[in-house]
């Protein structure tokens, strides 16, 4: 047990599966880098340097970079996939699914049930998810809740390394397809974390705090910033409940019901933009399914129907923010009918 | 490779199976008992006996929209193939898949595919695990002359030659992507010079002439084996039925189906072939189509008679765990 960051969990959660089962491999555009240049190889690890370290150890049969072409990457994890590879592969920024999508959400999450069943499709995407960075418009959305919605997929978002790490792993032997959403800004965040490998279950959320006032459920980043702004509620005399799904599909939808039928009040809270998205999915099912116990409008605290700005100014504006949570969490606490 | 009576009769055998089971497929779908859309297969035969006669049950295929006949020659039970096809459940998928994704991974034939150009990116991805595992075995994707424009198409050929993987594009030219001749839509006009252009050795051959594709296939599929990379091979052959099954073929000329099943048709030019050079008997092969006819009718009685899969299996194989 030690400190490590998100990148670190995520390095040692890939070596640790890797050395435990030789079918792991980990593909994608610059996984290790330096192919065919006069520098040196694993010149990246990947962009950001999740997968540094790996090709010294498991070597390019293993740690497999490819050219930039997104649909032959997800194409080759699936049918790599489905004869037998663990393939974790490496969708750079999650924006980049419109070029690949089809071989991700036609072939790879289509494969069990067209096939009657018969096939096993054991494929982790990793990709990178989130605004903050002035990386505008196409290298900055959370589109996780594209992913949720096709049936056959799994979708994973981790707010902290200890769950990334018993995620990854979890992800990585599961039999079904998992897109992994690792948020950019995240990667050094740091927490305690086993040396030895475990793994998360799917589905189940985690309490990141308790409280009896108003329940807030938050995904990925976001769950810090909710909890700021818990902390300020705290102060207020409000204690907020704060949830984080920690998966979106399968969707512990339990532990957000129980919540409400105690506190009677929602507040969701969204990076990704409002329409047809988590928040409004969680929205509906407490109306769907815990009516009753609503004592106040449910909220949702997410980005404008907007394409993510460059400018630090509007991208700060786009970024839900602890303090509209907290404004927001006050509404609700303060709503009499 | 040469091929011996043995070799020449399952050829001859899976041929007819296919035409066989197309024309009727073709006579069903017209009485009705086959829900959704077909695309025939029936003038391609030489095409995938010819390639998978190479192959082995651990050898990957990855097919098209028209798959019925790559399924039987990469040894797909046709009658459980009808039953899919009418929707039942003892079919190859349970009845869930249907025409356009007939599977059956244990004999590696890893889908038909509603996608035009969708194959190509998964035959990368068995090859990858071929080579990873050193099992030995390749992987070959068929895709139409639509199929050979899709983008996952170049994608797929830079990445197999990048990574030297063990697989093979075939592309079948049936003249037409649905109803747009190939003059039109390659803009090339010449598949298998543009997949030269990717780094693989690649090739045109007749696809009236199984021994054509046979040898071309062969040479291919035996430089994968070999540890050689990838190969493209360009067969040119014709479609006897349309787009699909339906399809009211106004984009043909007049009298050009009539012509192209007197002139192209590779079953009948294999019979000549064979009795010319005195190879088999032309009873040992009217015995086959015999035995054929008596096994398509068989698979459609079954199919006919078989049952639907129960309204639980909705809900079934959508996760392996959840």
């Amino acid at each position: 047990m030690s400190q490590k960051s998100i990148r670190q969990a995520l390095n040692e959660a890939l070596a640790q599966e890797m050395r435990r089962d030789p079918t792991v491999v980990v593909i994608g555009e610059d996984v290790a880098g330096g192919a065919a240049t006069e520098g040196q190889r694993d010149a990246y690890g990947g962009v950001l340097g999740v997968t540094k370290g790996l090709f010294a150890e498991f070597g390019e049969a293993r740690v497999i970079d490819t050219p930039i072409t997104e649909s032959a990457i997800m194409g080759a994890a699936a049918g790599a996939a489905v004869t037998g590879l663990r393939p974790v592969a490496e969708l750079m920024f999650s924006d980049f699914f419109g070029v690949c999508f089809d071989q991700i959400f036609n072939q790879a999450a289509k494969f069990r049930y067209m096939f009657g069943g018969k096939a096993k499709t054991p494929l982790v995407i990793r990709t990178m998810i989130g605004a903050g960075r002035s990386a505008a418009a196409q290298h900055s959305q959370s589109p996780y809740h594209i992913f949720t919605s096709v049936p056959g997929l799994k979708c994973v978002v981790p707010s902290n390394a200890y769950d990334a790490k018993g995620l990854l792993i979890q992800a990585i032997r599961d039999d079904d397809p998992v897109i992994f959403c690792e948020h950019k800004l995240m990667y050094d965040l740091r927490a305690e974390v086993p040396d030895e490998p475990y793994t998360i279950p799917f589905g189940e959320a985690n309490i990141v705090r308790d409280g009896d006032d108003v329940t807030v459920v938050a995904l990925s980043r976001m769950v810090h910033y909710a909890d700021e702004a818990a902390d300020t509620l705290a102060k207020e005399g409000i204690e907020c409940e704060l949830i984080d799904p920690r998966t979106t599909s399968p969707l512990d939808e339990d532990t957000i019901l129980e919540s409400i039928e105690r506190t009677g009040r929602l507040v969701v809270v969204d990076e990704a933009t409002p329409r047809c998205s988590i928040a409004t999915d969680i929205a509906a099912l407490v109306a769907d399914k815990a009516f009753a116990a609503l004592k106040a409008p449910v909220r949702r605290v997410t980005a404008p129907h907007t394409p993510v700005p460059f400018a630090p100014v509007l991208e700060k504006l786009y970024i839900p923010s602890p303090e509209r949570i907290a404004a927001t969490v006050r509404e609700v606490r303060g709503y009499a009918a | 490779m040469q091929l011996n009576r043995e070799d020449l009769l399952k050829a001859y055998r899976d041929m007819v199976t296919i035409r066989r089971f197309e024309e009727r497929v073709q006579e069903e779908f017209s009485k009705g008992g086959i829900p959704g859309f077909v695309h025939l297969y029936a003038g391609e035969e030489a095409a995938a006996v010819g390639v998978c006669s190479h192959l082995g049950p651990k050898d990957y295929i990855a097919s098209t929209h028209r798959g019925h006949g790559h399924s039987i020659a990469k040894g797909c039970d046709p009658v459980l193939m009808m039953q899919e096809l009418f929707a039942k459940k003892g079919g190859l998928c349970g009845g869930k898949g249907g025409s356009m994704h007939i599977a059956d991974l244990d004999r590696g034939m890893l889908g038909a595919n509603g996608i035009v150009g969708g194959g190509p990116p998964l035959v990368v991805g068995a090859a990858l695990t071929a080579k990873t595992l050193g099992r030995g075995t390749v992987a070959v994707s068929f895709t139409g002359d639509g199929g050979s424009n899709q983008g996952t198409t170049f994608e797929a050929m830079n990445m197999a030659v990048v990574l030297k993987l063990p697989a093979v594009f075939v592309f079948e030219n049936n003249q037409y992507g649905e109803g747009t001749g190939v003059g039109y839509a390659v803009g090339s006009h010449d598949i298998a010079g543009r997949a030269g252009g990717f780094g693989l050795p690649a090739v045109k051959v007749s696809g009236d002439d199984f021994f054509a594709v046979h040898e071309a296939a062969g040479e291919a599929i035996e430089r994968a084996r070999a540890g050689g990379g990838p190969s493209a091979v360009e067969v040119d052959t014709c479609r006897f039925y349309g787009h699909h099954s339906g399809d009211a073929q106004l984009y043909r000329g007049k009298d050009e189906v009539r012509r192209l099943r007197e002139e192209r048709d590779c079953l009948k030019h294999f019979r000549r072939r064979v009795g010319e050079a005195a190879l088999l008997e032309m009873t040992a092969l009217d015995a086959i189509d015999a035995e054929i006819t008596a096994l398509i009718d068989h698979a459609v009685e079954t199919a006919r008679a078989a049952g639907p899969p129960a309204e639980a299996d909705l809900l079934t194989d959508v996760y392996a765990s959840y």
